[in-house]
């Protein structure tokens, strides 16, 4: 079957310095991908570039094809018509995501007027069912209210609406809930959740946040310094990390139950994308780390039907997290 | 909405009480008007004559009030040189002064606003870095080095225009393209910041992601945005019309306003100076209060407040 | 048991805010009533969302602004009246650490010298002895005099939340207000960063008051924890019970709202409405608009924190009310 979206080697350089060193990332229909990784890994640079949102001094290689069509170095018109058609986009800051000076009707009518062959009068009926549908109490006045007349939550909810207008095939949402309040997130994850599953729409969750990417999706990818280092079903993910990298993401997490251990710290900082290491780039921070580490960097490679790790200590990583569970 | 411009009104006028009051105190004390009008080897009772005539004697907090007592009623004093009504004096002189100032403000907005748009929107292109030098170049020049230089060309060397008088439509080329040319820089500039701040905020990413082609995105999204600093610059404009052009025209010796200030700054003619003065407060201050009502018009953020309060 | 170091009773503070610029002022409690002991040597822990008040009672507890009602006792003694040398001396005591390192420190100086300043202000040692100090303090954050040399915009995230606190213990200090000090780094980061300032607390017998919205890492860090909500506090408890056992709806739907590897989202509380705004307090307990389980008696009347057993205090009456004791009876 043709996944719904396919990312091959996609590479990223900003005025020469590489961001993004050859992703490769597929999406069934209807599918919840999670992608996590720490600020600078390259979770929302991928989807930016294969929807070429990018701004012009980004270099951009390698091959996106949505439905098997190749997306990447479209033309502008056909792009136009799968950004907030075929994928739609939601991102972090409520506060300043929304066009300030526009009403609220403008940009949802915008976004039906652009992807819906609706006749004038459907067209506000329609952006005010999609306003029902993300829980705006009062839809029908509320759309002449601007953003600023909305709380963070609220706006968030609006996003939502304004991204399901061209009944997308996939929602890319890039940290969606990170500038809001935990009662508010709880309830923005919970409406995707329920649109997701209503619409059949298949998602995308970036987000640095272990617990909120495990709770809300099928299948996560773990990011470091532009790569895919890990890829996993959700729970197998979480439960039994092979890359130590996200053994170390995840000993990091404080528990909220049961005793309390010490945190196993990722010793280090994450490299300047100007001056990578030779070899895998985790190396310098990893703590099973050995001679060939350093000498090329190891590919993704599959260690089950559904999973993948990049990591020539993969097999070791593996027998020291069942031997820590041991003990 | 109503309170805020009361408010607003309220201290514009206050501005102007302000300027008019500092003018009056500077003027009386940087020189006698008689001794100006009059020259140094007038005999002492005449100038006492004179002095008395115009109630330069009396104690400057009496003729201040005075003063205030005439504007009061409308009435803005006489020229002291040839005693006519000095409103009369400054009125004949604004249409000349408009028709070098109206003329340069609509080449300023038709030539700083686009250029910046797109010096914006090609960013780090070669026309972006050659607007920008322009730009910087126009507004470091002084206006009358650049009045001066263009005589120099295009007076005296090529001989194609007049450099200086009001004979006819040709006379006025140079003094507006003087004009222009600094207005229009300091516009491009501006327009130009305006637009980069604009085009990184995240809603124009939003518009983008929508799949709203890059052509609306500017237009609908970016301009809108980007005209609210913009219009602070074209109000601050709109303010110097009447006197914004002293310079040029004492060099291209444009028989205008500011021409008249000059004249009457040097000899002291009291009244004249201050109704032109308080002519200048009052569209400086008028242009600001409109550039207050645009914006509440462009940023319904501002609106809002002014709603509550 | 040790004794409290802060002893903090019933303060409340409430800023006059205005809407639009001649709008009627409004009295927003952004404080009401709260009261606390920290324990010598032990952490409290301060969690609630944007405008429960938490920041404002950790700058009230440090002195930095007054408190209109109540009193912040430190080591026994009141706050010294701000400007004095008492207060000066009792300032050398006490220290705070911010979310935003990079705000916090001058990028114009090397951050040895930012570290140093302190010792300097309050006089403390030779020249010769503040180099040392300097080091000493470098190595006890685990950064190296090269770190020290370099400017603040040299360094990682991390790194200049080290020299923040590094700088906040140059005075030796008994007690430190942390406000959300590893809300903005990394994971990975955070975790070092917590790790680190659990180690200095043991080493230092450093008194702390944590403040942050993100439960697992104030769970990590704290023996005791108080739950605010616009400006009060809702559930004080023992750390581990008090996540383990949470008694106050809202702290039931805090706990049911952090999401866990693990876990699907299935059975979670998910509160209805807005996040609470401290200008418009709604009548009887703050959270009955938002509670599932909220009665009639909860729109009419404030809860007293009253205790429920344990070191628990609850502020809820579906907790503490009449049925409680009898199911305590039982």
């Amino acid at each position: 079957m043709t996944p719904l979206i396919s990312i091959r080697d996609l590479s990223v350089a900003f005025n020469g310095v590489p961001v993004l060193r050859g992703v490769d990332l597929a999406l069934q229909k209807g599918e919840a991908l999670g992608l996590v990784g720490e600020s600078g890994s390259g979770k929302s640079v991928t989807w930016l570039a294969a929807l070429g949102l990018l701004p012009r001094n980004a270099r951009v290689s390698g091959s996106v094809r949505l439905d098997g069509r190749e997306i990447l170095g479209a033309p502008a018109a056909e792009l136009d018509r799968i950004r907030g058609g075929r994928v739609a986009m939601i991102f972090q800051d409520p506060a300043s995501a929304l066009n300030p000076v526009l009403t609220i009707r403008r940009q949802l009518c915008e976004s039906l007027a652009l992807h819906r062959d609706l006749s004038g009068g459907t067209v506000k009926a329609e952006a005010r069912r999609l306003l029902d549908l993300v829980g705006i109490p009062d839809a029908a006045r509320r759309l002449e209210a601007y953003p600023h007349e909305f709380s963070g939550g609220q706006v968030q909810r609006i996003m939502i609406a304004m991204a399901l207008a061209g009944n997308p095939d996939l929602l890319i949402a890039d940290e969606p809930t990170t500038a809001l309040d935990a009662t508010i997130q709880a309830q923005i994850l919970e409406l995707l959740s329920t649109i997701r599953h209503e619409m059949g729409m298949a998602m995308v969750l970036i987000s640095h946040d272990l617990g909120v990417v495990a709770e809300n999706c099928d299948r996560v990818a773990v990011m470091y310094a532009g790569r895919i280092v890990e890829e996993a079903p959700a729970n197998q993910l979480f439960a039994d990390p092979v890359h130590p990298y996200a053994q170390g993401l995840i000993g990091a997490l404080p528990p909220l139950d049961g005793p309390r251990r010490r945190l196993t710290a990722i010793p280090g900082t994450v490299p300047d994308p100007a001056s990578m290491p030779d070899g895998c780039a985790f190396a310098p921070r990893c703590a099973l780390a050995e001679a060939p580490c350093g000498r090329a960097a190891p590919t993704l490679a599959p260690i089950a039907a559904d999973r993948a790790v990049a990591c020539v200590r993969a097999e070791a990583s593996r027998r020291a997290l069942l031997g820590m569970a041991a003990e | 909405m109503g309170r805020y411009f009361a408010v607003r009104i309220g201290r514009a006028a206050l501005t102007i009480v302000l300027v008019v009051t500092f003018a009056f105190v500077v003027l009386r004390l940087s020189g006698d008007p008689a001794l100006m009008i009059l020259g140094p080897e007038a005999p002492p009772e005449v100038l006492a004559a004179f002095r008395k005539a115009w109630g330069l004697d009396d104690p400057i907090w009496f003729q201040y009030l005075d003063y205030f007592g005439a504007i009061a009623k409308g009435e803005l004093g006489r020229s002291m040189r040839d005693g006519r009504p000095a409103i009369e004096l400054v009125l004949e002189r604004i249409p000349a002064t408009l028709a070098l100032t109206l003329p340069a403000f609509a080449f300023k907005v038709a030539l700083g606003i686009p250029a910046g748009i797109y010096a914006a929107l090609h960013r780090g292109s070669g026309i972006d870095r050659a607007v920008m030098m322009t730009a910087v170049a126009g507004f470091t020049v002084p206006s009358f080095v650049l009045a001066l230089l263009l005589v120099l060309v295009f007076a005296v060397q090529l001989g194609w225009l007049p450099s200086g008088g009001q004979d006819s439509w040709r006379h006025a080329i140079l003094p507006i393209v003087t004009l222009s040319l600094g207005g229009a820089a300091v516009l491009a500039r501006f327009t130009r910041s305006a637009m980069l701040e604009v085009l990184g905020q995240p809603y124009i990413r939003t518009a983008s992601a929508k799949g709203v082609p890059w052509r609306k995105v500017v237009t609908s999204h970016a301009l809108p945005n980007a005209a609210i600093p913009t219009v602070t610059i074209l109000g601050f404009m709109v303010g110097t019309l009447i006197a914004g052009a002293v310079v040029v025209e004492s060099v291209f010796s444009w028989p205008g306003v500011g021409r008249l200030l000059v004249v009457a700054v040097a000899n002291r003619d009291l009244a004249v100076v201050q109704c032109i003065l308080l002519l200048v407060a009052m569209t400086m201050v008028t242009s600001n209060l409109i550039v207050d009502f645009l914006y509440g018009f462009l940023d319904p953020r501002l609106r809002a407040k002014g709603a509550h309060a | 048991m040790s004794r409290p170091l802060v002893d903090v009773s019933a303060i409340s503070r409430s800023y006059s805010m205005r809407s639009g610029m001649f709008g009627r002022s409004a009295a927003v409690h952004a404080v009401d009533g709260v009261s606390l002991t920290i324990r010598k040597g032990e952490t409290l822990g301060l969690v609630g969302e944007s405008g429960s008040g938490k920041s404002t009672t950790g700058r009230i507890v440090l002195g930095l602004e007054p408190p209109d009602q109540g009193e912040v006792r430190f080591d026994g003694k009141p706050m010294a009246t701000p400007g004095t040398t008492a207060w000066r001396a009792q300032r050398a005591h006490m220290q705070m650490i911010f979310q935003d390192p990079l705000g916090a420190l001058d990028r114009r100086l090397p951050v040895a010298a930012q570290i140093r300043e302190p010792l300097d202000i309050h006089g403390l040692g030779t020249p010769l002895e503040r180099e040392e100090r300097v080091r000493e303090l470098l190595r006890a954050v685990e950064l190296t005099p090269a770190h020290g040399a370099r400017y603040p915009g040299a360094l990682s995230g991390g790194q200049r939340q080290r020299v923040v606190l590094a700088r906040a213990l140059a005075t030796k200090p008994d007690f430190l207000v942390c406000d959300e000090p590893v809300s903005a780094l990394d994971v990975s980061i955070q975790a070092q960063v917590v790790n680190l300032l659990a180690d200095l607390q043991a080493q230092l017998a450093l008194t702390l008051l944590f403040i942050s919205h993100d439960l697992r890492v104030v769970r990590q860090i704290s023996n005791v924890v108080a739950v605010m909500y616009l400006g009060r506090i809702v559930e004080i408890g023992c750390a581990d019970d008090l996540f383990a056992r949470p008694e106050h709806p809202y702290t039931q739907a805090l706990v049911s709202a952090s999401p866990a590897p693990g876990r699907r989202s299935a059975g979670r509380i998910v509160l209805a409405g807005d996040p609470p705004n401290p200008a418009a307090r709604p009548q009887g307990c703050a959270f009955h608009p938002r509670c599932p389980r909220a009665i009639a008696r909860c729109g009419s009347e404030v809860p007293a924190l009253s205790n429920v057993g344990g070191d628990r205090q609850v502020a809820c009456h579906l907790v503490t009310g009449p049925q409680v004791e009898t199911r305590d009876a039982a």
